[in-house]
């Protein structure tokens, strides 16, 4: 904590030293005696002060959890990510890299360090030593804690950045405002979700703004920058595919449009290259990049940038158009041809993998409900509700249209970025409600955009009318000059008015917005749901701890060695908490071993017994949550089980346990329902 | 209600095979009077005996020895001897005996024995009288060994009827005391009368000395079995008024094992009937004025636990995550601050610490204590008084903004119980100086990240000083100071004007034309030095590239200025004219509003010209 606010300060310090040598330059050059600052340095200076008080927010507005509860780890994943990180903490990082972890998937095994994207625990591990070494003993538990809203408030920074770089710095200052309190990304980034997004989003943005920023100036350096925040990205998180995507695809739809340029071509090629090569470190991604179906697209745009850029050089060099029609005909065929053989061969010989189930469920909301029961038993790989949309957006998902005319009003190669990275992770977030936190910033960066333009196209509209009017007051009589203006008052009697009831209205929207974020905060997304808080029945504060009590026992109260079986949602708890060795976890990355557990779970007890002893179970762990009504309890997903069972052992039949087509647990249960229970 | 099982007793006692001696007998003492009374209400054993001696020798006698088995003295957590004061009085703790541990020659070797010495020695027919505290860790046996979650508690204790003693016993009693009133079974002798949750036996008269008669309690005890395996006391000291204790404890049920399975359901429901064995919470006597208390365990916060005081002391009830049941364990940490001033003394310029030693929990059997003593980084001349013997020994440990790392006394003590709660002193040297070494490296880092700050932004980092942009970057810094300058002067010119017309009004007002044609000289001078100056930085914003955008907008402006300049003059010199020859002021004001419309406009433009520049 201390240390976070250490370098919090430090920032809007670094940021704020400008500002005051400007002043001082301007203080010696003409010996003022007032203390009075240009307009320039008083806007450097508001700006400054902005950012720094959007990025305290940031990090304050994601203390909720901590306030209310206490500086604790969140849901089920951040727990393997903390464990993962005291590993690299206290047995460095080449014991990390090797890690064979047998304490999950008994009796396979787990290799961590081949299996993780580790720039979580790397970044969260550098900052402890960091911290360390600056003699501040804080636990590497707080850090892990203070990681996701530190990263969020350094995504403000980039956030405004990326505004300055698309349209303008108001634009900057509204979009790091937005993206600051937008509850889509504080879902993910709140104290103690410790999870890959809360540092992926910020690679992202930062990888997305360098990118743009490399376009722009066709800088090498802009773009060696971005070939490393792309390395970051794909060490923190699997969403890099994205990255890998969109930027082709972008860069594609430039090809198209006709703005095809230098720095273009300097820009993607550095990144590409550089980005691939530096990706093939992360041992979990390997040689995905020339290897799987999903990275094929850039590869293909990488080429096709190579034609262009010879085809211009033969355009260059051949002065006759008609041959040059010619030849454009026979390479571009001939590009084409040569890339879709390459394409099938490497498919059909299988040197290049198809896609993964996961990315088909993008591309087809319905195709994992048939296939893969495993991704749809995630609850947050489902298609989003309108609600959800609402909740995490509020005014944004209105302002988005808006922004998205002002884009289109004013098209350049960053706002065409923008557009496109906008529209894209919409239509993702609306198959997965987990995406929604890919297309946040995407979104706050567009309705920034409307919001900055509109109220910049206002009050400049009621700063000319007030000069005007001094200056009408001030000529008595009027002159030439103020009557012309007087005239244009009198063409648009009410406009004046009309801006002010505009900008009010658009003030009441923006701080409705603040609040509403502030409530979904407070209330939705600032529970570690492992701990249960609800009303008692004098208003006081009850609180569950019965997940905490269970891990705690069995990590107290059973053998070290002993194996614990449970569904895999509470695999990662037990091992970080319990400490015991478990059968399956949240890395489902073994169906058929699922699908024995939930067999377990699903059979007659005589049998359970007998696939529990084979699997070498000494303790089962189930939740039940009919006494205190909790509600996402075992029987609850119950459903997954069978399903997940019966995907692979086709003895489990899902209509066995229903009746009339609904799961029930009570009387009128079905048969085989009560016996397995 | 649980079946309980009536099951034959046996127990596999070890009967002491002590020979009774033929009294070999060492001084001419006999106690002609012993008082013991056994405290079963606890975990912990506690035996009370009040012992009075008396010389019947010739030689005064300043010693006298008491008696343990080894089987006893393994347990035996402390021994402790005053002097009897009667019943109603504190006990203080200045007046106890020395006891030491003897090896008398030919006594028997399966005894363990304790010298007592007598505050004078016993001349011939004294008698003296004393109490002896002893108190047993472990002596409860609970039996059977096993229960289920239903069951009661019953424990096992064992002692002997008489007086185990060198010494020829005249009179003698014993009580025990048991915390409720079922007893499974006990040892019946003669004389043996039994009072609610007390028996008694005795009186017994002129047994001779290493009387030995095994007697059995077996009792219903639910009392808490906290053991704690391991406790690390950590006391830090800060200077700056706070004495932060942390307290690890490994804690496990010493009763009874839990055998069968745990039904949370029964458990809630009837928790008073299953699981009667189990102990739900903790209560620590904490000193007054303690605050920031904390309770937690490595998995994050115990919700569940309780805080209240008065001005005498605090008072924390813990409940651990689930209920230990026998057998089962836990830890957890528990954290508080004391405000410094309660607990740190300076004496003769030595600081000496004085706090409390064993852990403050109620009836809590500590089998190894670590308490380790923080003292503040610099602190030297370490030295340790405790009541009773400790292992002890030095460490260092880095915390926040240590360089060197701050001093650590660790001392360390087995079979600690609560009587072991005394104070004990650690005396070191520590100089004022050193408490403000950390707010200045605190003020140093910052300084010098501003100082650093500071010097990068006048640093001309630049690789390549004659590239292309870098000389166009330092022209167009050039040409905007330039622009600024010619700012600054047209402000300047600006304000002349200002001065003017407040000379006008003066005028119109007093009439005072020299005053008047005085601030018109001035600002003739001024405005002339002005343009000089303006000349100056315009032919060099000519004769720049950079400058070139700019440049036309500059210019206009300059020349707007000028012809303001003279506009103001024109009417300054029209109205002054006015006064001097003092024609009508009809016809003065009809000339200069003309001039008036003129210079507000040519105002207006200069301005707006100002900030169209100030904005590029």
């Amino acid at each position: 904590m201390v240390g976070k606010t250490e370098s919090q300060n430090g920032a809007v310090k670094a940021t704020a030293a400008p500002a005051m040598n400007l002043e001082s330059d301007l203080f010696s050059n003409f010996s003022f005696k007032s203390f009075k600052l240009k307009t320039k340095q008083q806007e450097l200076l508001l700006r400054v002060s902005i950012l720094g008080l959007v990025y305290i927010l940031a990090f304050i507005t994601r203390l909720f959890s901590v306030l209310r509860y206490e500086s604790m780890i969140h849901e089920f994943d951040p727990y393997f990510n903390y464990r993962t990180t005291l590993f690299l903490t206290e047995k460095g990082f080449y014991e990390f890299w090797n890690w064979f972890d047998s304490e999950s998937w008994y009796p396979l095994g787990r290799i961590i360090g081949g299996t993780l994207y580790p720039g979580l625990m790397v970044t969260a591990a550098f900052i402890y030593w960091t911290l360390r070494f600056l003699r501040f003993a804080v636990h590497i538990r707080e850090v892990c804690v203070l990681t996701a809203p530190f990263f969020a408030s350094n995504t403000t920074v980039v956030a405004y950045f990326f505004g300055k770089e698309i349209w303008d710095s108001g634009a900057g200052l509204v979009a790091a405002a937005f993206i600051a309190i937008c509850p889509g990304y504080i879902s993910r980034s709140v104290a103690g979700s410790y999870d890959n997004e809360g540092v992926a989003i910020f690679a992202l943005l930062l990888t997305f703004y360098l990118f743009v920023k490399a376009v722009n100036t066709g800088s090498l350096a802009w773009a060696l920058a971005s070939a490393f925040g792309y390395f970051y990205m794909v060490s923190a998180w699997g969403g890099y595919v994205f990255i890998i995507n969109l930027i082709p695809l972008y860069v594609l739809v430039l090809l198209i449009t006709g703005r095809y340029s230098m720095r273009l071509y300097v820009a993607y090629n550095c990144m590409y290259v550089l980005g691939m090569l530096l990706a093939m470190q992360i041992r979990f991604v390997g040689f995905q990049h020339v290897q799987s179906g999903e990275h094929m697209a850039a590869m293909g745009v990488f080429f096709l940038m190579q034609v262009f850029y010879f085809l211009d050089w033969v355009k260059y060099m051949l002065s006759d158009t008609k041959l040059f029609q010619a030849f454009l005909r026979i390479t571009v065929t001939s590009a084409i041809a040569v890339g879709a053989l390459a394409l099938g061969v490497g498919t059909a010989s299988g040197y290049i993998s198809p896609w993964t189930g996961r990315f088909y469920s993008l591309l087809d909301p319905t195709y994992a409900k048939d296939n893969i029961p495993i991704i749809a038993s995630v609850s947050e790989h489902q298609p989003t509700a309108w609600s959800s949309f609402m909740f995490d957006f509020h005014i944004l998902l209105f302002l988005f249209p808006a922004g998205l005319y002002f884009c289109f009003k004013k098209l350049s190669d960053a706002t065409i970025f923008i557009v496109m990275y906008g529209l894209t992770s919409m239509y993702f977030a609306g198959v997965m409600v987990r995406l929604i936190l890919v297309a946040t910033p995407a979104v706050c960066l567009i309705s920034a955009i409307a919001v900055s333009a509109t109220i910049k196209n206002l009050t400049s509209l009621l700063r000319t009318k007030s000069k005007t009017a001094v200056a009408g007051s001030s000529k008595g009589t009027g002159g030439s000059k103020a009557s012309s203006k007087a005239s244009f008052d009198q063409s648009q009697p009410f406009q004046k008015n009309g801006a002010i009831a505009l900008l009010l209205g658009a003030f009441y929207l923006l701080s409705k917005y603040a609040t509403h974020c502030t409530w979904v905060t407070s209330e939705a997304y600032s529970s570690p749901s492992i701990v249960l808080a609800a009303r008692g029945a004098h208003g006081n504060r009850v609180i569950f701890d019965d997940y905490r009590e269970a891990y705690f026992w069995l990590r107290q109260n059973t053998p070290p060695d002993a194996k614990v079986m449970s569904w895999w949602d509470y695999g990662y708890q037990i091992t970080a908490m319990g400490n015991r060795t478990v059968i399956v976890d949240n890395n489902t990355w073994n169906n058929t071993h699922i699908a024995t557990v939930g067999r377990a779970m699903s059979s007659y007890e005589d049998e359970a017994y007998e696939i529990m002893r084979s699997l070498d179970v000494d303790y089962v762990l189930v939740v039940f949550g009919g006494v205190t009504g909790y509600s996402s309890d075992d029987i609850n997903k119950f459903l997954w089980m069978v399903r997940i069972g019966g995907g692979v052992f086709p003895v489990i039949k899902e209509p066995d346990y229903l009746v009339n087509g609904d799961y029930r647990v009570d009387k009128g249960a079905a048969p085989k329902m009560l016996n397995c229970l | 209600m649980g079946v309980r099982r009536k099951m034959a007793l046996r127990f596999d006692l070890i009967i002491f095979t002590i020979l009774l001696f033929a009294s070999p007998v060492l001084s001419d003492l006999i106690l002609s009077k012993v008082d013991r009374r056994i405290d079963l209400t606890s975990q912990i054993v506690r035996i009370t005996s009040t012992l009075k001696v008396e010389n019947e020798g010739s030689e005064p006698v300043s010693e006298v020895l008491l008696a343990f088995p080894d089987l006893q003295v393994k347990d035996l957590a402390l021994l402790k001897a005053s002097p009897h004061e009667g019943k109603g009085k504190v006990k203080s703790l200045s007046a106890s005996l020395p006891v030491e541990n003897v090896k008398p020659n030919g006594m028997p070797a399966a005894l363990t024995f304790y010298a007592v010495k007598l505050p004078k020695a016993l001349g011939k027919g004294d008698s003296y009288t004393f109490d002896v505290l002893a108190v047993f860790a472990h002596a409860l046996r609970p039996f059977p060994e096993k229960i289920t979650q239903a069951d009661i508690q019953l424990v096992v204790f064992q002692e002997s009827a008489f007086y185990l003693t060198p010494y020829v016993v005249k009179v003698q009693s014993l009580s025990v005391k048991l915390p409720e009133s079922r007893i499974e079974s006990y040892t019946k002798l003669e004389n043996t009368k039994i009072h609610g949750s007390e028996i008694k036996y005795g009186p017994y008269e002129n047994l001779p000395s290493f009387s030995y008669s095994p007697i059995v309690v077996h009792f219903e005890s639910n009392q808490p079995f906290a053991v704690a395996q391991e406790v690390v006391r950590e006391i830090e000291i800060s200077h700056w008024g706070n004495v932060q204790v942390t307290e690890h404890y490994k804690l496990v049920h010493g009763g009874a094992q839990n055998k069968g399975e745990f039904s949370r359901l029964d458990y809630q429901a009837r928790p008073t009937i299953r699981g009667a064995s189990a102990f739900k919470y903790l209560i620590a006597k904490m000193p007054p004025r303690v605050h920031s208390v904390y309770y937690r365990d490595e998995i994050g916060n115990i919700s569940t636990s309780n805080l209240w005081g008065d001005s005498k002391k605090t008072e924390l009830l813990i409940e651990p995550r689930y209920p230990l049941f026998g057998g089962w364990r836990t830890a957890f940490t528990i954290g508080y601050g004391l405000p410094l001033k309660d607990f740190l003394f300076e004496l003769e310029g030595n600081r000496f610490l004085n706090i409390t030693f064993g852990s403050p929990m109620n009836e809590l059997v500590i089998d190894n204590l670590i308490v380790k003593v923080v003292l503040p980084e610099g602190s030297g001349d370490i030295s340790v008084s405790a009541p009773f013997p400790v292992n002890q020994w030095e460490e260092t440990k880095l915390s926040h903004l240590d360089l060197t790392g701050r001093p650590v006394v660790v001392l360390q003590k087995t079979n600690v119980v609560p009587e072991h709660n005394q104070f004990f002193q650690v005396y070191y040297k520590f100089s004022k100086l050193s408490m403000l070494r950390e707010p200045f490296m605190l003020i140093f880092g910052f300084f010098s990240l501003f100082v650093a700050g500071i010097v990068y932004m006048h640093v001309d980092m630049s690789i390549s000083k004659s590239s292309a942009a870098y000389l166009a970057r330092l022209q167009w810094d050039e040409v905007q100071a330039a622009i600024q300058q010619v700012e600054n002067v047209i402000n300047r010119c600006l304000t002349t004007h200002d001065k003017l017309e407040a000379s006008l009004r003066d005028l119109s007002r007093t009439g005072d034309v020299q005053a008047c044609k005085a601030a018109r000289k001035a600002a003739d001078g001024l405005l002339k030095e002005l343009s000089k100056e303006l000349k100056l930085v315009l032919s060099f914003l000519q004769s720049s590239s950079a400058a070139s955008q700019i440049l036309p907008k500059v210019e206009e402006l300059v020349a707007k200025e000028k012809d303001l300049q003279e506009k103001v003059m024109a009417k300054h010199s029209t109205v002054v004219d006015c006064y001097e020859k003092k024609t009508g002021i009809r016809d003065s004001e009809n000339r200069v509003a003309a001039q008036q419309q003129k210079i507000t406009a040519l105002r207006q433009e200069v301005e707006n010209l100002l900030e169209l520049i100030d904005e590029i």
